[in-house]
């Protein structure tokens, strides 16, 4: 066996917790991939409300936040990871029937009251330009 | 006027640490050489020797070989006092404090290479640490820590199975080699 004879000599240095070792140093490396690699992954919610930054928020725990606009309250919703538009006082809910919103750049807006709501951070998916 | 003569008498210790350094000295600069796609992601062929210090005559010693090696290698880089040089004290003190605590680990169980592993990651945790609150204040950085964790593992276990080989050959009758066979 000349093949394996040259890998054994090497195979023998090591010992049974370098062996879990090197496993949980892989596990690490491929850890490390999945989440800091995941593509669009947004870590923060901006808030804009008649033009001007109204909050920014993190995107770790859930909460809910009243935004005032001209023709009311509009309720944003925000999970760890995602958030939404819960309710607007707007005739057509097209921010609110967009549902939650999960990758960095996307964006809901209320026109009819002036609220936005947008994901950012992470590896956006779109830059200004596309917007 | 009496000529003074200051003599420093080196004790054993310190010639043998003073060898010791320049052989780890040697490697960095030798590695140095290697061209490389990524700052930062090297061998570190001189932490074999590191291991190999600390596992034959102890934590005092790796200490005194890596911090000289750390000075004393980036003097002859070129590197003193520059960012690099900043980064490697970081990773050499970040791992000589795991080493320190994973030496009593036991050692019928976890050998050279476990240690070098150990050391590896330390090595780009306490530069990552610095690299991000210094010299890139973004956390930008971190984006590069699945190729940094893979370089770790990789060169760590290599690292790590070359000191074990180097401990059982040169000194088969102690202790802290691998397994006798």
């Amino acid at each position: 066996m000349p093949a394996s004879s040259r890998v054994l000599p090497w195979l023998e240095l090591l010992r049974p917790g370098d062996v879990l070792t090197l496993l949980l140093a892989l596990a690490f490396c491929v850890l490390s991939v999945v989440t800091l690699w995941r593509g669009g992954a947004p870590d923060k919610v901006v808030i804009r409300a008649g033009g001007q930054v109204f909050a920014e928020l993190g995107l770790s725990r859930a909460q809910q936040i009243e935004v005032p606009g001209p023709l009311g309250l509009t309720l944003i919703e925000v999970e760890p990871g995602r958030a939404r538009v819960a309710s607007d006082p707007g005739p057509r809910q097209y921010c609110v029937r967009q549902g939650w919103l999960t990758r960095s750049g996307a964006t809901a807006i209320c026109a009819p009251n002036e609220v936005s709501l947008s994901l950012a951070g992470g590896a956006s998916d779109y830059d200004t330009l596309h917007y | 006027m009496t000529p003074s003569i200051i003599e420093i008498q080196p004790t054993r210790d310190d010639a043998r640490i003073a060898r010791l350094a320049a052989s780890a000295i040697v490697l960095s600069v030798a590695e140095a050489a290697i061209p490389l796609p990524l700052p930062g992601v090297k061998p570190g062929l001189a932490n074999i020797v590191i291991l190999i210090v600390l596992l034959r005559w102890g934590w005092r010693d790796a200490i005194w070989v890596a911090l000289l090696r750390v000075f004393a290698g980036s003097l002859l880089l070129g590197q003193f006092f520059a960012p690099g040089f900043f980064l490697a004290l970081a990773g050499s003190v970040t791992s000589l404090t795991v080493l320190g605590l994973a030496m009593h680990l036991p050692r019928r169980w976890f050998g050279p290479v476990s240690l070098s592993i150990f050391a590896a990651f330390a090595h780009i945790g306490g530069q990552l640490v610095v690299a991000r609150l210094w010299l890139v204040p973004h956390d930008g950085v971190f984006y590069l820590v699945p190729v940094f964790a893979l370089a770790a593992t990789v060169f760590g276990l290599v690292n790590g199975l070359v000191a074990a080989k180097l401990l059982r050959d040169i000194w088969p009758e102690h202790e802290t080699g691998s397994r006798r066979v």
